[in-house]
């Protein structure tokens, strides 16, 4: 594929003395020009394998290659890929202007190149007049743009990012994830970030990858993720979902009908592919697919106990009659249908639950 | 009744006692003793005034009376400050790749090393001078191990020369440059070295640009304590010398001892003083210059 910059092939990667792999026969295509996203909770490998695209570490088995060519044993200082760390490492002897004009000296450019580069790049970051402070001088918001122009500045073909904003306060960080997008975009650099954070995946990312236990989950768009979670665990990392117990007890093709809980409720979903007639089941539904009513047959029943107006929606609890809780958000409009202790009937589309083997 | 924490004074106290009874004290005796006029038979004649002990610095009367300049001392001095500039440097280009490699090593190594470093401070300083006399002298291991290989013919020649001095010297001081240089090694981020690798630096310029600048203060550190107690070196140049090339501080000795030239004496420690502040402040400045130009 001629579009791929990054190829991730069967990487296995395991520390000594760890009992388990860090990363276990990964595979990966990250595309040109995207921003991909490796999104896990802590110790799922992601930072693993980004140091392994840098190159600080190599992998025990595998390969990855850069543009077609394998990067095998090249060490970090031999791979167009720079790193924004975690911590930003930028180093303290220096200037901000000499810390970003680093990389380039490392590529022995021409003195002139090298200073309207710097200008260019502190401009992009939106830190003119800065160049001669020190990293010390600055905030946490102005030293996560020097890292991120002194990682661009050399122009790489991949920049990683490692956790680049877990340090910053939410609004700092929410202005950050739209300045990433916009450096993004205006740079054509491809972006590999690395976050736990699921809300900022989904809303920075082209594709993401969702990690689990060293191995990859689920590969695909924000919203293919958000809506057809290939399993379980990818269902409960990404986004709010409710989780019923269930049981198959008709099929019809693909689509097959539900007992859920005691068994007095019934429900059609249309994808259900992944149980037989019989097996028990875990049903997600998000929970803005969720309307309420009338209590009918076909529905689920419940009884809501909180209703939480929250002026674009209602966050509505319900306990479920079969066993278990719901967890609603209704458009504001219906908030009169929500009151708290009202015998309710809660309804979802078919095509808008997932099933899958208990 | 006042706590404590409300009166600073209080707690500066003990190190101020400490710098007035170990410091200023001496040093003012130092400065009286060196103003006196010498005792006829040793020590001083307590209060007869003279300046003639700083006179003898720089000139010296013949029997008539008659003063003409004399460079012996200056050129002592000289001589001094030179032998403690060369092992501060020997020690430097020795301290930083030994540092280095500690730095390296996984902390249970390191300590292991740290320990190796600091064994020699477990005898005494006279002992281990006389071991390299041992070492060092005509027939001795050095001087047949070399006759062995057919590298030099015997006689060595080394031991009571200014290169004995020098081995010595190196030898005493090494670790007090490898410690501070190897915790300020320790103490740089490791993220520093792996951006500066991960922004094209290769192994040299990962050194020179990013590890050496980061532990300048250390290496800062390790030179003056190298520098300091080595111009006024006794043991060795005495030992390993032969005492003679005369060295500041053998000088320094001899005037309290066989010379029983006290006022001299006096005059030539607050000297040694002196120069070693001025290069103290010369080293301070370099520094501050430093800093303001990068």
């Amino acid at each position: 594929m001629t579009d791929t910059i990054v190829a991730i092939a069967g990487v296995s990667k395991r520390f000594p003395g760890a009992a388990q792999s860090a990363l276990d026969a990964v595979s990966l295509d990250i595309r040109r020009n995207e921003f991909f996203t490796l999104l896990g909770p802590s110790g799922c490998g992601k930072t693993t394998l980004l140091r392994l695209i840098a190159g600080f570490a190599m992998p025990d088995s595998g390969e990855i290659s850069l543009d077609g060519n394998v990067l095998g044993q090249t060490p970090p200082n031999g791979r167009p890929i720079n790193t924004v760390f975690q911590s930003y490492a930028l180093f303290p002897h220096m200037s901000v202007a000499a810390n970003i004009a680093f990389g380039l000296e490392m590529l022995g450019r021409p003195r002139e190149t090298i200073k309207s580069r710097v200008a260019e790049m502190l401009r992009l970051v939106r830190l003119d007049g800065m160049g001669e402070r020190r990293p010390a001088q600055l905030s946490g918001g102005q030293q996560q743009r020097v890292a991120l122009a002194r990682a661009l500045a050399p122009a790489p073909k991949v920049l990683l990012l490692d956790e680049p904003l877990s340090a910053l306060d939410l609004k700092l960080r929410r202005e950050m994830q739209i300045e990433l997008k916009r450096l993004q975009a205006e740079t054509g650099i491809t972006f590999v970030f690395v976050t736990h954070d699921q809300e900022e995946a989904l809303a920075m990312s082209d594709r993401l990858a969702v990690m689990r236990d060293g191995a990859v989950m689920q590969v695909g768009t924000p919203d293919s993720l958000y809506d057809a979670p290939a399993n379980l665990f990818v269902a409960e990392f990404i986004g709010e979902a409710n989780f019923w117990p269930a049981t198959c007890i008709e099929k019809s093709g693909a689509s097959g009908r539900f007992s859920i809980g005691n068994g007095n409720d019934i429900v059609s979903v249309t994808e259900a592919q992944m149980v037989a007639v019989g097996e028990k089941a875990t049903l997600v539904v998000r929970p803005e697919r969720i309307a309420i009513g009338e209590p009918k047959p076909g529905m689920l029943h419940g009884k809501v106990e909180t209703a939480v107006y929250r002026g674009s929606d209602l966050v509505v609890h319900a306990a479920l009659a079969g066993g278990g809780s719901l967890r609603a958000r209704l458009p504001g409009t219906t908030a009169a249908d929500a009151v708290i202790g009202r015998e309710a009937g809660f309804t979802f589309p078919a095509d808008a639950a997932r099933v899958f083997p208990a | 009744m006042r706590s404590i924490s409300t009166s600073p004074s209080l707690l500066a106290a003990p190190a101020a006692l400490f710098l007035i009874v170990f410091m200023l004290v001496p040093v003012g005796l130092m400065i009286y003793v060196s103003s006196l006029e010498r005792g006829a038979f040793g020590g001083v004649a307590w209060g007869s005034h003279t300046g003639i002990a700083y006179e003898k610095l720089l000139f010296e009367r013949d029997l008539t009376g008659q003063i003409s300049f004399n460079s012996d001392y200056i050129a002592i001095i000289l001589r001094s400050l030179r032998l403690a500039a060369i092992t501060t440097a020997i020690t430097l280009v020795l301290g930083i790749p030994t540092a280095l490699y500690m730095a390296s090593l996984p902390p249970r190594h390191a300590a292991f090393m740290l320990f190796l470093v600091t064994v020699p401070f477990w005898t005494n300083l006279l002992v281990r001078n006389f071991a390299w006399i041992l070492i060092l002298r005509n027939g001795g291991p050095l001087d047949s191990a070399l006759a062995a290989t057919g590298i030099l013919t015997p006689p060595l020649d080394i031991l009571y020369t200014p290169l004995a001095t020098g081995i010595g010297l190196t030898y005493s001081f090494l670790p007090f440059m490898i410690l501070p240089i190897y915790v300020a090694l320790e103490r740089i981020d490791k993220r520093l070295i792996e951006a500066a690798f991960d922004l094209g630096a290769d192994r040299w310029r990962v050194l020179s640009r990013v590890v050496l600048p980061l532990a300048a203060p250390g290496i800062a550190a390790g030179a003056i304590l190298v520098f300091v107690p080595c111009l006024g070196a006794y043991v060795s140049p005495e030992l390993l010398g032969g005492g003679k090339s005369l060295m500041i501080g053998n000088l320094i000795q001899a005037q309290f001892g066989a010379s029983r030239n006290w006022p001299f004496g006096a005059a030539l420690a607050l000297v040694l003083l002196l120069v070693l502040l001025l290069s103290l402040i010369l080293v301070a400045r370099i520094k501050r210059r430093e800093q303001a130009a990068s």
